[in-house]
């Protein structure tokens, strides 16, 4: 059982405040959601969470079970558990996706990883997120369509099993039919994983079933509770939490 | 933006061997120094004809100042002719032990022995070692050094010789048409595809010395070569100059692909006229890189001379502090149907600089052009530069002529993006640029590709992010 603490956190980007204060835990095997408009802070969070050196922490922490998260390199965060679905995963050509993830998975294993093994683990999760396994033999994101690139954040989840993912807007930009998949595949990967799911759009909700919803605005949680949010945040919308 | 080092390795390659010459030239350059060049290689009257006239080129052309910054050449100061040895040989064992053990050292006759080629080697100002597969004899394909080249194929050699660039192209083509020495001459017969990849390798090993080899590469009718050059030198606190000239007539139906690994020192200027005439239906390939030398000036060009021919250039530049690679492409559109890409890839760090600068033209008449041009830039820290230059001129309406920039760093989201998954900054770097070239490195034979990667050695001081 794995813990991720954040408290009183306040971040900035270019000098400019965003995170005004944020409080927020999240365990394994839990689901949060976190909601809000656009601008409140809410990508500004998983940046700050994975260490993302484009952002400034002002002060606050952010602790994983006794590890002082906020003294750690991105590399040394993935490591002790962390992962971030990134909301748009960035293209780098000519770096081999199959050779990215053995490289990843072994960083993160910590142990030398079995070539064949994990070159047919790998080719079960192309299957279950329902990628071409063609797609081994491509270049990191290169090409890839919006939808595909959301699986492909997921099959990494998969593959590295962390103990708190932070996913950034899995949900946007994405069909019916995709939004289906990519939710249940969130639900399913959540056994022995701490989920915190960030997004501006109810749809999701239908197939994830969060455990909390957290709704954030200038840089603060500003609410937190169960689906009930969700009912009311449709009706009336974000401006009823506004502080 | 963090602060990264990376560093090209240049230990394997720095090492002086104390070399014993046959010849040394004084420092500096005349007229009468043009003269005995032409004298010791008992050349015809055309060439010493040829060669006097470009001296007075060079001698009457400014020292250009668009590009690069060349006013620290001091042309005094320069050593225009050296010959290592008595003759050359063509048993590997015949070579003295000094320039033997140097080409050991970087590893020639391994690759010779992998890919099973004809091999040329050149020393200083001469060509020391020229070994031709009998398979090549056979198919009558020639590939000697150009001095051999004016002896045994005077026709071919007075036909093409100084067409492709003329003596007064620029004033670095003009210095080598005045004092050229060495270089490769190939020629393919109608209709021959070469089985085998052919390759010379050229040293710098003296200090203050200039390399000015001579390369004509005349592909028949049909035929089909690729060549490969690699270029490396010792590390001097005096500059060294190479002002190379490469010509290419590619005739109608043929295909050329000339590869070249350029890893000088960081003393050496590395000013090289590339240019090839392609025919009808001709496909010519320039697949480039640029990753040594203070300076380099360098735009293999392709003049498309004839209908449907097709041309390539794909490039690699790297620029660490102290360097310049101003490189890129020119592709001039003669005729209709004609179609080229340029592909132009650099990376500069550590207060590194490259420049792309290239040039597109399509003349009236040349209808149906189709051109597209790609510049790729990655910079690594805030000391670095990159900027570039790209010219059109186009006479055809109908001409699809594209260019297309990216200058990024990139490298900060794509450097998040692969630590996030636990990859150490200094390993993700080092996949990222790698894979940055990947485009270059997958056209090169496998055993240059394994060396190409360990010429990168990668070595990053990443503040804490």
């Amino acid at each position: 059982m794995s813990k991720l603490v954040i408290s009183d956190l306040h971040a900035s980007v270019n000098g400019r405040m965003i995170l005004n204060g944020v409080d927020l835990e999240v365990r394994t095997g839990e689901l949060h959601v976190l909601m809000g408009p656009n601008g409140s802070g809410k990508s500004t969070l998983s940046n700050v969470i994975m260490g993302n050196p484009k952002f400034r922490v002002e002060s606050g922490g952010i602790l994983l079970d006794d590890l002082n998260v906020l003294a750690m390199k991105p590399d040394e965060r993935a490591r002790a558990g962390l992962f971030l679905a990134f909301q748009e995963p960035v293209e780098i050509s000519g770096v081999n996706v199959f050779n990215f993830l053995r490289t990843a998975a072994s960083k993160v294993s910590k142990e030398p990883v079995n070539f064949s093994e994990l070159k047919k683990r790998t080719t079960e999760y192309f299957k279950e997120v329902n990628l071409s396994e063609n797609f081994i033999n491509r270049y990191l994101n290169e090409g890839f369509s919006g939808g595909e690139k959301k699986r492909f954040e997921l099959l990494q989840l998969m593959l590295l099993k962390p103990k708190i993912a932070v996913l950034d807007e899995i949900d946007s930009g994405l069909d019916m039919d995709t939004l289906k998949t990519v939710g249940e595949l969130v639900r399913n990967s959540l056994k022995a994983t701490g989920l915190l799911v960030i997004t501006h759009y109810e749809r999701i909700m239908d197939y994830i079933k969060p455990d909390f919803i957290h709704i954030i605005s200038d840089g603060k949680i500003v609410k937190t509770g169960g689906i009930e949010i969700l009912k009311a945040v449709k009706e009336k919308g974000y401006e009823q939490y506004r502080v | 933006m963090q602060k990264q080092r990376i560093e090209m390795d240049y230990s394997r390659y720095d090492f002086k061997n104390p070399t014993e010459y046959e010849l040394k030239f004084e420092k500096g350059l005349s007229e009468e120094v043009v003269e005995r060049i032409s004298k010791l290689k008992n050349e015809p009257d055309w060439m010493r004809e040829f060669r006097i006239k470009a001296y007075k080129f060079f001698k009457n052309r400014p020292v250009p100042q668009w590009g690069g910054n060349l006013n620290d050449i001091n042309f005094d100061d320069i050593i225009y002719y050296m010959k290592p040895i008595k003759g050359k040989v063509d048993r590997w064992e015949d070579l003295p032990e000094d320039i033997r053990s140097t080409y050991d050292k970087l590893g020639i006759p391994e690759a010779e022995k992998k890919v099973l080629s004809g091999v040329e080697v050149m020393y200083e100002s001469e060509v020391v070692y020229n070994r031709v597969k009998k398979e090549l004899d056979d198919l009558g394909v020639v590939f000697c050094d150009t001095d051999t080249a004016v002896r045994k194929y005077p026709e071919l050699v007075k036909k093409y010789f100084g067409k492709v660039v003329s003596s007064n192209d620029n004033k670095f083509a003009a210095l080598n048409s005045a004092v050229w020495s060495g270089g490769s001459f190939i020629y393919v017969p109608k209709n021959v595809k070469v089985p085998m990849l052919l390759q010379a390798y050229f040293r710098i090993n003296a200090a203050s010395m200039g390399q000015f080899e001579r390369t004509l590469i005349i592909v028949d009718e049909g035929a089909d070569v690729t060549y490969l050059e690699g270029c490396t030198s010792p590390v001097y606190s005096n500059d060294s100059l190479h002002a190379a000239v490469v010509e290419i007539v590619a005739l109608k139906d043929s295909h050329v692909k000339y590869i070249t690994v350029q890893n000088w020192s960081s003393n050496v200027y590395n000013l090289v006229t590339k240019r090839a005439f392609a025919y009808e239906n001709a496909f010519v390939e320039w697949i480039d890189s640029n990753m040594g030398s203070r300076l380099s000036m360098k735009y293999p060009s392709v003049f498309l001379m004839g209908r449907g021919a097709r041309a390539n250039t794909l490039s690699i530049a790297f620029a660490n502090r102290g360097q310049h690679q101003d490189t890129g492409s020119k592709m001039i559109h003669l005729a209709p149907d004609t179609s080229s890409t340029v592909t132009s890839k650099s990376i500069c760090v550590g207060g590194g600089r490259t420049s792309y600068r290239g040039l597109v033209k399509v003349v009236k008449g040349a209808e149906n052009v189709k051109s597209a041009v790609r510049c790729d830039a990655l910079i690594l820290d805030d000391d670095s530069q990159t900027d570039t230059y790209p010219y059109m001129e186009v006479d055809e309406d109908n001409a699809i002529t594209t260019h297309e920039a990216s200058v990024g760093k990139v490298g900060d989201e794509q450097l998040f993006y692969m630590t996030s998954r636990g990859i150490p900054e200094q390993e993700a770097l080092n996949m990222i640029v790698l894979g940055f070239m990947n485009e270059f490195i997958k056209e090169l034979p496998l055993e240059f590709a394994v060396e190409f990667n360990r010429l990168i050695a990668i070595n990053m001081e990443g503040s804490v992010g």
